[in-house]
């Protein structure tokens, strides 16, 4: 199948309103007649279902939440960009834009990034419209700082919790099209199929998860804002419920999915501390700019970190790459933490971690502190106490975290991290409007595939979700309901709705008839290990091919001896991550699949057969500058569809930070 | 910190669902790591009672890192157990030690119902949210982000407000069942911007009215829920929305 990504022709920066200007319209007595199902209450679908009800579409939204406020984005910790350039430092949509697609390693495409950059900014006045506290500065004025590397200040944030603040203003203005009667919500439901009718997507599947019925939802258009799959790895920084099934049951009807390989690993999180771990949490990037990252020079060095003396030390991002050091991308210090520990000298009692040590920067602002009172002979210990307070002011919540979580007290000792899971760049394949490869099934936020390539850059993420559900489709999702106001809602006594609503039953009552010995958490771990070591952080084509096979065993043994307690219509926690975890099997198996044929080292994953001379990443674009969107087939059995990508502005380059 | 590995009886609510009479049931586990966060430990019990081909106790839980609001276990006698400003899934089992017996309920309040176990129905925070907890702005409708600057103490004290992970601690605390901290933090971020002005005394009598039509009972000034709250909302939210409650009510007389 021939792939149209549905650019609009013209220059990259008219593009998006060309489009506007020229796309069809729907108006407001049609749109009271057309259904909308929105799946996911995050920052896409939260803001997608609200905006959409203010335009007067009737409009269902799921969650499988207690309440849409809890959906993941609410987690994010960092900011979210907006070329605003309100610091005055040379920012502008261009070099968002810019940044975007080569942070991405150019495996994204042009045109999306171009709108999204645009709409970066209306993202911020609707927030601050809303009434999200964003921080500010003494004049009254929004507060701006840099993240990930970026040379200008173009992240808005609140505190360590911007994505909680933009999430809890998204889910006021669903609420209050609750209240209007514009938006139904269903929370403790999850999406379980798309129900198809001559080609289109016309509803879903949905379970009550309280009393395990079965629900037939019809809509003219479903939107898929579900989210991302790192929790496929097991552990991850996601939350635990976090999960594939919404996608993958679109996957299986029709809609390709692109870049399923193409996943982020965060540098700095608090590493595994035993078997009993359940999920990751992340230390914030805004760390790298003080603390040194290092391991001892001396393989299996059981000393504690005082007690190696600096000549001992070895600063290994500093060693590598000079001109960044410890700030090189996620990416880079991701693979460097993991290549020293697989190498021997990692810290701590599993020996997977690294130390991130604040020492000389506790140090060094407290002479700072006390040069600023004219003592520039101060003592180590007095500059050390000094130190310590600025630290407070500008680490103090991320420290007591660790301190939370660890036991142990940061500024007195080098904390120690390890890279984990935390973001899919990958997901449901969409055109410029959206949507997936099914005609009336939408992809929204970290569900789909779009916007960040190959490698996301920090505070990017809640711009996407948001500028897809208010500011992109209320307009493309109107292109294509124009056409649909014929269609009267199709009654859910349809067969279509009663054969889909059957095989979802058949599914449940299969997982539950099993019976078998071993727990779905077992296999959940399993498969997480498979993924982690063989399609992590660096592969390579004999590990991806045993991965595939030994990934095939286990769906093996998952569906003859998998065991669900309890019973379908109640409340059962465990038959719902059944569910789940069958999915994340088949997406595990198609993860490696894509990573093996895609023999380039690209962005967030690093292909050991493709590597520069002294070990660094290399990029193949002669071969693979292309979206690979995988079409479902049958059983472990996928067909490749390539989307060429091409680069008008941004000419793809060698990433370089030595 | 070195860590030590514990036995313990736990004694937790068990209930079939909303109708059914609940009851506790002992448990034990064994080799408990004090580096175990207490829904880890949760998740060694369950894996242990699918095991035996027992029913695995079910509880709300997501994040895992203290900012969803999913997690309420009532332990020992408190929201969120022993450790102050925290949630129960990032307290950790260190704050336990050898032989202990830990008590493990539900969040209590009519207006809680229980679904199963410790599992509790919030659905009434979403009702009140609804009666007024936004401002009503329709997208695209907003106006460039600096041209309203905001009095950086109000503006912080939102941020204070805003901070409300929804978890319902404060309820669970308060021997009346009271909503007023969850109900006057959100009346307060709004009330606090420019933004919220234009709306704020439609705002507080809705919310109140819907709080009090959902069941939940009075303040009486006892400031145990800011004394649980794992985020550290402060009463002084409470006053605040008194006084908006009373001047929107004396100008609803007019």
């Amino acid at each position: 199948m021939a792939l149209d990504a549905k650019i609009p022709e013209g220059k990259m920066d008219e593009k998006w309103s060309d489009y506007k200007g020229h796309v069809k319209l729907v108006n407001p007595a049609n749109k009271r007649k057309l259904e909308v199902i929105v799946v996911g209450t995050g920052l896409a679908g939260a803001s997608a279902a609200a905006a959409l009800g203010e335009m007067g579409y009737k409009v269902k939204v799921f969650c499988f939440q207690d309440s849409p406020r809890r959906a993941h984005s609410i987690a994010a910790q960092g900011g979210i960009n907006a070329a605003k350039n309100y610091q005055n430092d040379g920012d502008s949509v261009f070099r968002l834009f810019y940044d975007t697609v080569k942070g991405g390693d150019y495996r994204a495409r042009e045109g999306n990034v171009h709108r999204l950059a645009e709409v970066s900014t209306a993202i911020i006045d609707q927030c601050v419209a809303q009434g999200v506290p964003f921080a500010r500065e003494y004049g009254g004025l929004l507060s701006n700082r840099s993240f990930g590397g970026t040379q200008v200040q173009r992240t808005f944030y609140a505190a360590g919790q911007t994505g909680q603040q933009l999430l809890l203003g998204a889910y006021s203005a669903l609420e209050r099209q609750v209240a209007l009667g514009n938006v139904t919500q269903y929370s403790r439901h999850e999406m379980l199929d798309v129900v198809m009718i001559d080609g289109k997507a016309r509803g879903i599947i949905a379970r009550d998860l309280i009393s395990g019925k079965l629900e037939r939802h019809f809509g003219h258009a479903v939107l898929l804002c579900s989210g991302g799959y790192g929790n496929v790895f097991y552990l991850s920084t996601n939350a635990m419920g976090s999960n594939v099934t919404a996608a993958w049951k679109a996957h299986k009807k029709g809609a390709f999915f692109g870049n399923p390989c193409f996943t982020q690993i965060h540098p700095t999180c608090i590493p595994v501390s035993g078997d009993h771990q359940s999920k990751l949490t992340l230390m914030s990037e805004s760390l790298r700019n003080d603390g040194r990252i290092w391991v001892p020079k001396q393989q299996n060095d059981n000393r504690k970190a005082v007690d190696i003396p600096e000549e001992e030390r070895d600063y290994y991002l500093e060693r590598r790459y000079p001109a960044f050091g410890n700030l090189v991308p996620r990416d880079v210090a991701s693979r460097a933490a993991k290549e020293r520990c697989d190498a021997g000298y990692g810290v701590g009692t599993t020996k997977m971690a690294v130390y991130l040590d604040f020492a000389d920067a506790i140090k060094r602002y407290g002479k700072i502190e006390a040069g600023k009172t004219g003592d520039h002979s101060i003592s180590d210990a007095d500059a050390i106490k000094l130190g310590k307070e600025v630290v407070k002011e500008k680490y103090g919540n991320l420290f007591e975290m660790y301190d939370k979580i660890t036991g142990e007290n940061p500024y007195e000792m080098p904390m120690r991290i390890y890279p984990a899971v935390h973001y899919t760049m990958g997901g449901l394949w969409v055109d410029y409007e959206l949507q997936t490869t099914v005609k009336g099934l939408y992809a929204l936020g970290e569900a789909n595939f779009s916007d960040h390539g190959a490698n996301r850059l920090g505070a990017s993420a809640l711009m996407q979700g948001l500028a897809d559900g208010y500011f992109v489709i209320p307009y493309t999702l109107g292109n294509y309901l124009a056409d649909e106001i014929r269609t009267t809602a199709i009654s859910t006594d349809h067969e279509a709705f009663k054969q889909t609503e059957r095989d979802v039953n058949d599914r449940i009552n299969k997982l539950m008839s099993i019976k078998g010995t071993e727990t779905v958490e077992s296999f959940h771990k399993r498969l997480g290990k498979i993924m982690w070591d063989k399609c992590g952080m660096a592969r390579n084509a004999q590990g991806l091919t045993q991965a595939i096979a030994e990934i095939q065993q286990l769906k093996k043994e998952f569906w003859s001896n998998v065991r669900i307690p309890g019973e379908i219509h109640e409340m059962n926690a465990e038959l719902d991550k059944a569910g789940r975890v069958a999915d994340f099997i088949e997406l595990g198996e198609l993860m490696c699949k894509d990573a093996l044929q895609r023999e380039e080292s690209c962005g967030g994953h690093f292909r050991e057969e493709s590597q520069t001379e002294d070990g660094e990443a290399k990029r193949d674009d002669d071969n693979f500058s292309y979206v690979s969107a995988w079409e479902y087939k049958g059983d472990s059995d996928w067909a490749l569809n390539k989307e060429t990508l091409e680069f008008e502005i941004v000419k793809p380059s060698q990433r370089s930070y030595k | 910190m070195e860590h030590y590995n514990m036995n313990l009886t736990l004694k937790v609510w068990k209930q079939k669902n909303s109708s059914a009479k609940g009851n506790f049931e002992n448990y034990q586990v064994s080799n408990i790591s004090s580096e175990m966060s207490f829904l880890e430990m949760f998740d060694v019990l369950n894996e242990k009672l699918i095991a035996e081909g027992k029913e695995p106790i079910t509880f709300d839980h997501d994040c895992r890192e203290g900012i969803c609001g999913a997690c309420s276990m009532y332990i020992d006698g408190q929201p969120h157990g022993p450790w102050q400003q925290n949630t129960t899934c990032q307290l950790h089992m260190r704050a336990f030690k050898n032989g202990d017996t830990i008590v493990v309920e539900p969040w209590r309040s009519k207006a809680f119902p229980v679904i199963k176990d410790l599992m509790v129905d919030r659905t009434a925070f979403d009702r009140i949210i609804q009666a007024g907890g936004y401002i009503s702005v329709n997208t695209g409708n907003a106006v460039d982000a600096n041209a309203i600057p905001v009095d950086k103490r109000n503006a912080d004290e939102a941020f204070n407000a805003a901070a409300c992970i929804g978890c319902g601690a404060c309820v669970a605390a308060c021997k009346n069942s009271s909503a007023m901290l969850f109900v006057s933090a959100k009346v307060s971020q709004l009330a606090l911007l420019p933004q919220g002005v234009p709306e704020k005394e439609t705002r507080v009598l809705n919310m109140v009215a819907q709080m009090d039509k959902e069941g939940f009972g009075n303040c009486t000034n006892t400031y145990a829920c800011e004394a649980e709250c794992p985020k550290g909302i402060s009463v002084i939210n409470i006053a605040r929305m008194n006084r908006e409650f009373l001047g929107a009510g004396l100008n609803d007389e007019g």
